[in-house]
Formats: structure tokens, C-alpha cells, sequence
């Protein structure tokens, strides 16, 4: 078996915790409402963006037991996450500069 | 060089052999033998790719002339529409990795079948799925699709053409896709023989390594961006649409986000096949074994941060045009250290100049050509001058025909003694090489003076001057398909009589030349021990 094929337990999390990150996303759900509502401009996105990735955040490390798993896992989902970052911030990128130094 | 055989030659047929109990057809299109599962797509992939060169000489035929000739234009803009969406989707894309790679990547690794054989299989049915709903496209609604395979708003939501169905043609591609990637990596994470360290796996294993992860990572978007212009077409969202706050750049944006790096979906596990074959044809060690690793890794990488060099025209912001154009060049490095490297290992090589070193070293002339016109255009003033020019189009085609496909033609030549056993006509192989290298050359290079010259593309007619140039493409058209119907016809020759080409015919060092030929159903009857690396050769033998 390759060095990278060990497998780690199963892992049972207890009600306190998994209410605790429900509340917190409850909350954050919350927030991304309340700052919907405020005029920011540019930054409404990126608000927006930044609470829906601690969101997922929260429910891949306690609800998919991503904080339990082997560190490969962790690299891989890791790399997979920086890959869309970049993605949509270099999609937003352009639309921050858009319209600027044109006649 | 004896090629003929008699029937007493046959081969033994190892995973060939029928199955007991199970039908003709059912034995291969539900077996979940990777080996099955990868000639199920290389049959698929080129019955496709004849359609897809028949569009293609359909279009040439028509632009031999200028003014309304064989078609009307409502049929060319289709034709020109199908041959992209089936060149890029269902050929050029799944090409390599999906064909090659099934049948080879766990004979590379010592392994017996991929991680999952019937996820494997399902990716396979998802693939005729698509290119079935793709066909229905064709066939029903009002007219084939003819926006281009880019699918562009705001014209692919307001044409009254089927449209809708491709794009669903292209979602369940995308799924296939995506799963072969998933496999792939799990395969060369988790199914790795003993000894097989990641630095002695075979430069073709790296090339699917890296084009596995771009296929993971960047199809979801394609998938969403199909998603998103169906569901414009029937909810009319606005998505897209300025006058209800939509963004039209956003969906160039999603779009080539997937589809630049698709371009090294395409063009990576090609590098790979190049790679494996210029060592065993110089019979020399590969030079720079790492470094042309951790190429296909950066190509990976960086390929996935240059989408907006499709968009210097678009109206996009200059600050990002610049920082685009600028990533662009980047990329040109990994993809010269490859090139370095495979000349660097011809050198002082001892050459035998057997046909798949003669596909591969056309690989390297016509990429390069392509490559280098590629900076052309990602260049953000001269990309100004040349944008959505003939120039385009001969880059691509010298890059993905010039490129993949003779690394795809390279492969068929390498890898067929190993799978079926026999070997084909080597002297007619090396004739289908010249006549094809000649064809498409005559083809392509007029576009990049055409386009130079102001010729756009997707055009259904154009003006006197371009008519001598329009001409010779024409007449280059007909002389590519010569050469590929004197290839394909070589190689069914060699599979029908091609004498008996044993184990391992080129004296190549990888796992599966170990194995007999065609490889037995499990690959290996005794679980392979690695103690040396994929380019470690024996000393020369006179072979076949």
C-alpha cells in the first residue's frame, strides 16, 4: 500500500459542537442579510464572498469531518479551495478596475 | 522490416480474448476492464474525429471560391459550430487521457485496474450520452446550433437555434470528464505498484497527473456556465443582460476560466506521450527528468491563470489585460523547458527514426509553431491586431491538431504493438507522416498570412485578395485527409495481418512492456516489484 493510503478513523462529533457551528452559520447567515442591506459598493462582494467561505469553511471542517481526516485530504481540499479563490478574485479583479484610466 | 503474417502467426489475444457467457458487445460496453474501457473511447474518439474532419472539408470546400457556393450560410455557421463542439468535446478532450490513459496509466503504475472500475465505466456512458444528446442537437428544434462552440452572449440566449440542448450536450461531458480526473488522481495516489516512488513514474503518469487535477478543478465551471446559459434561455434571468443588471463579460469570464486551461487538458497528456517516446527512440535516459515533471505541474498551474488573454478585446479593465498578458508569457516557460529537454535528450541520442519518433518530432515542430504565435496573441497590442483573425485559427490548429493530435497519432503508432499485439506497415506509416505533415501545413499556414492580413474568422465569405491563399488552405485540406486515410488504413491493415510484435518490440523500460502483448485481462499475473526507473534501459538488442 502507497504511503498515502492510510485511512483514518471514524469520528463521532458531539451535539454541542455540531449546534455550536450551526448556530454560528446561523449568524453569519445573518450578517451577509444585515450587510446586504448597507451600501458598499465594491465591498459588498467581497463581504459577501468572505462569510459564504467561512460557511463552508465550518461545515467541511465539522459537518464533512475534514478536521479529522489525514493531511493529504486536507492539501488536496486545500489547493482545490486556493484554486477557486483565485478564480473568483481575479474575475473580480477586472471588474474592481473596470472603466478606470479609459478616456 | 516484415510486416505480413499468416493466420498460424496470431498472437495470443489477452484481454482481446472474448469473455464466457457474455455477448460480443455486452462483453466490451459493460466491462469495467480499464483496457476496454480505453479502446471503447478510441473508437468513439475517432469515429467522432472522421465527422469532425468531414465538417472541417465541408467548410474548406466551400470557402475554395468566394461568393454563396455549395452552402448557404445559415448551414455553414452550423457546420463551423458542430466541428468545434465535436473536435473540442468529444475528440480532442477526452483524446488522450480518456483513451490512452484508461489502457495505460495502471500498466504504468504496476497496478490492475484503476481505483474505480465502474466509475471508470459510468464516465464512459456519460461520454456517449453526451455526444448522443449532442447529435439530437443537431437533428430537432429549429437548426443545429450556430453560435460557435464558445457559446457567447448575448447572441447564444436570443438565437432561435437548439442551442439549449448543447449546452446540456456539453454539461454531461463536463461530468464525464470530471470523473475520469477524480479516477486518475485516486488511481496514482492510492494504486501505485512497490518501488514505484513519485520520481519513478513515467513522464506520461505525471502529464495525467496534472491534466487529471485541471479536469477536476476547472470542469465544474464549465458545467455551471452551461447551467447558467440554459437557464437564461428558459427563465431569462438577466444574468448576462446589461439592461437588467447583468454582466456580459462575466460569461466570458466563466467561460474561459474552464476552457484555457481546457486547452491544457488537451494538449498536457500529449507532452506526456512525447516524453515517453523520444528516450526509447534515442535510446538514451530522458533529460531532465524532474524538471519536465514539475512542468506539466507549472503548465497546470499557471495555464489556469491566463483565461482573460481571450478577452483583450472584450472591453475588460486595461489594468487586467495587462496583468493577463503578463501571466500569459509565463506559461511559455514550462512549455519551453519541455521542449529543451526532449531535444536535449535527442542529442548524442543513438535514433532510430521509427514512426512514433516521426509523429513526435513533428509534435515538436508544430507546437512550437503554434506556441510561439501564441505569444502573438497574448501580447495585449499586437493581440489587438490579429483578435478573432484566421491567425487564431491557425495558431489553435497548429497547437491542438499540430499538437495533440499528431501526439494522439504518435501514441497510436507507440502503444499498438502493445495492445493489439501486431504491428503495422512501418514504411507506409512514415509515407502517412510526410503526406500528413505536408497537408497540414499547406492548410494552416496561409491562415496565419490571411490573418495577418485582416481576414476574420467564422467568416461565410470573404474578399478577392484573400481568394489565392483561401484556395491553396483548400487544396492543403485535401491533402491532410490523404494522408489520414493512408494512416488509419495502415494501421486497420496491421490489425487485421501485422505480424506478431512481441512484448515489447522499441526496447522501452516502463511496466507495461513487461507484460506480454496484448496485456493479459489482469495486467500483471505476478504483482510488479519496481527497482528501477522508467527510462533505465537495457543495453541494445536488434528488435523487430
Amino acid at each position: 500500500m502507497p504511503p498515502d493510503a492510510k485511512h483514518s478513523a471514524p469520528h463521532i462529533l458531539s451535539p454541542g459542537l455540531l449546534t455550536a457551528v450551526w448556530g454560528a452559520l446561523v449568524c453569519l447567515t445573518g450578517l451577509t442579510i444585515a450587510l446586504a442591506r448597507l451600501d458598499l459598493g465594491f465591498w459588498n462582494a467581497v463581504a459577501a464572498l468572505s462569510i459564504a467561505s467561512v460557511k463552508a469553511l465550518l461545515v467541511i471542517l465539522f459537518f464533512m469531518h475534514l478536521k479529522y481526516e489525514n493531511r493529504l485530504l486536507k492539501w488536496l481540499l486545500g489547493l482545490a479551495c486556493l484554486v477557486l479563490a483565485i478564480f473568483i478574485g481575479m474575475t473580480f479583479f477586472d471588474l474592481a478596475y473596470r472603466g478606470l484610466g479609459t478616456p | 522490416m516484415t510486416e505480413a503474417a499468416s493466420p498460424q502467426d496470431s498472437p495470443a489475444r489477452g484481454f482481446l480474448t472474448p469473455e464466457p457467457g457474455r455477448g460480443g458487445l455486452a462483453s466490451w460496453i459493460f466491462s469495467t476492464d480499464h483496457k476496454r474501457i480505453g479502446l471503447l473511447y478510441l473508437t468513439c474518439i475517432m469515429t467522432l474525429f472522421a465527422v469532425g474532419v468531414c465538417l472541417g472539408l465541408l467548410m474548406r470546400l466551400k470557402l475554395m471560391t468566394p461568393g454563396n457556393t455549395i452552402i448557404a450560410p445559415q448551414t455553414y455557421n452550423a457546420a463551423f459550430t458542430l466541428h468545434g463542439v465535436i473536435m473540442i468535446f468529444l475528440v480532442v478532450i477526452p483524446s488522450i487521457p480518456a483513451s490512452f490513459g484508461n489502457i495505460l496509466l495502471p500498466l504504468q503504475l504496476g497496478a490492475s485496474d484503476v481505483s474505480f472500475p465502474r466509475l471508470n465505466l459510468f464516465s464512459w456512458w456519460l461520454y456517449v450520452t453526451g455526444a448522443l444528446v449532442a447529435l439530437v442537437s443537431i437533428f430537432t428544434g429549429s437548426g443545429a446550433p450556430d453560435t460557435g462552440w464558445t457559446f457567447y452572449v448575448p447572441f447564444s440566449e436570443r438565437t432561435t437555434t437548439n442551442v439549449s440542448v448543447a449546452v446540456l450536450a456539453v454539461l454531461i461531458l463536463g461530468f464525464s470528464s470530471i470523473l475520469t480526473g477524480l479516477n486518475f488522481i485516486t488511481t496514482i495516489h492510492q494504486q501505485r505498484a512497490p518501488g514505484m516512488s513519485w520520481r519513478r513514474l513515467p513522464l506520461l503518469v505525471w502529464s495525467l497527473y496534472a491534466t487529471a487535477w485541471i479536469q477536476v478543478l476547472a470542469t465544474p465551471i464549465l458545467g455551471i456556465t452551461t447551467l447558467l446559459i440554459f437557464s437564461e434561455r428558459v427563465l431569462h434571468l438577466g444574468l448576462f443582460d446589461p439592461s437588467r443588471g447583468g454582466d456580459p463579460l462575466l460569461y466570458q469570464h466563466l467561460f474561459w476560466i474552464y476552457s484555457h486551461p481546457a486547452v491544457y487538458i488537451m494538449i498536457l497528456p500529449a507532452m506526456g506521450v512525447i516524453s515517453e517516446i523520444i528516450p526509447v527512440f534515442a535510446h538514451k535516459k530522458i533529460f531532465g527528468y524532474k524538471m519536465i515533471a514539475f512542468s506539466s505541474l507549472a503548465i497546470a498551474f499557471f495555464g489556469s491563470l491566463v483565461w482573460a488573454h481571450h478577452m483583450f478585446t472584450s472591453g475588460m479593465s486595461d489594468v487586467a489585460v495587462l496583468v493577463f498578458s503578463f501571466l500569459t508569457f509565463i506559461v511559455a516557460v514550462p512549455s519551453a523547458i519541455k521542449v529543451f529537454n526532449w531535444l536535449s535528450t535527442l542529442y548524442k541520442g543513438s535514433i532510430s527514426l521509427e514512426p512514433p519518433l516521426l509523429y513526435s518530432l513533428g509534435f515538436i515542430l508544430m507546437f512550437s509553431i503554434g506556441g510561439l504565435s501564441g505569444l502573438v496573441q497574448g501580447a495585449a497590442g499586437a493581440d489587438i491586431h490579429v483578435h478573432d483573425t484566421y491567425f487564431v485559427v491557425a495558431h489553435f490548429h497548429y497547437v491542438i491538431f499540430g499538437g495533440t493530435g499528431l501526439g494522439m497519432f504518435a501514441a497510436m503508432h507507440f502503444w499498438f504493438p502493445k495492445i493489439f499485439g501486431r504491428m503495422y506497415h512501418r514504411g507506409r506509416a512514415a509515407w502517412a507522416f510526410g503526406i500528413i505533415m505536408v497537408g497540414m501545413n499547406t492548410l494552416y499556414f496561409p491562415m496565419f498570412v490571411m490573418g495577418l492580413e485582416g481576414m476574420p474568422r467564422r467568416y461565410y465569405d470573404y474578399l478577392p485578395q484573400f481568394a489565392h491563399a483561401q484556395f491553396i488552405s483548400t487544396v492543403g485540406s485535401w491533402v491532410l485527409a490523404l494522408g489520414l486515410l493512408l494512416m488509419f488504413h495502415n494501421l486497420y491493415a496491421g490489425l487485421r495481418r501485422g505480424a506478431p510484435a512481441g512484448p515489447n518490440p522499441w526496447g522501452a523500460a516502463t511496466l507495461e512492456w513487461s507484460v506480454a502483448s496484448p496485456p493479459p485481462k489482469e495486467n500483471f499475473p505476478e504483482p510488479p516489484v519496481v527497482s528501477k526507473g522508467p527510462y533505465d534501459f537495457a543495453p541494445r538488442e536488434h528488435h523487430v
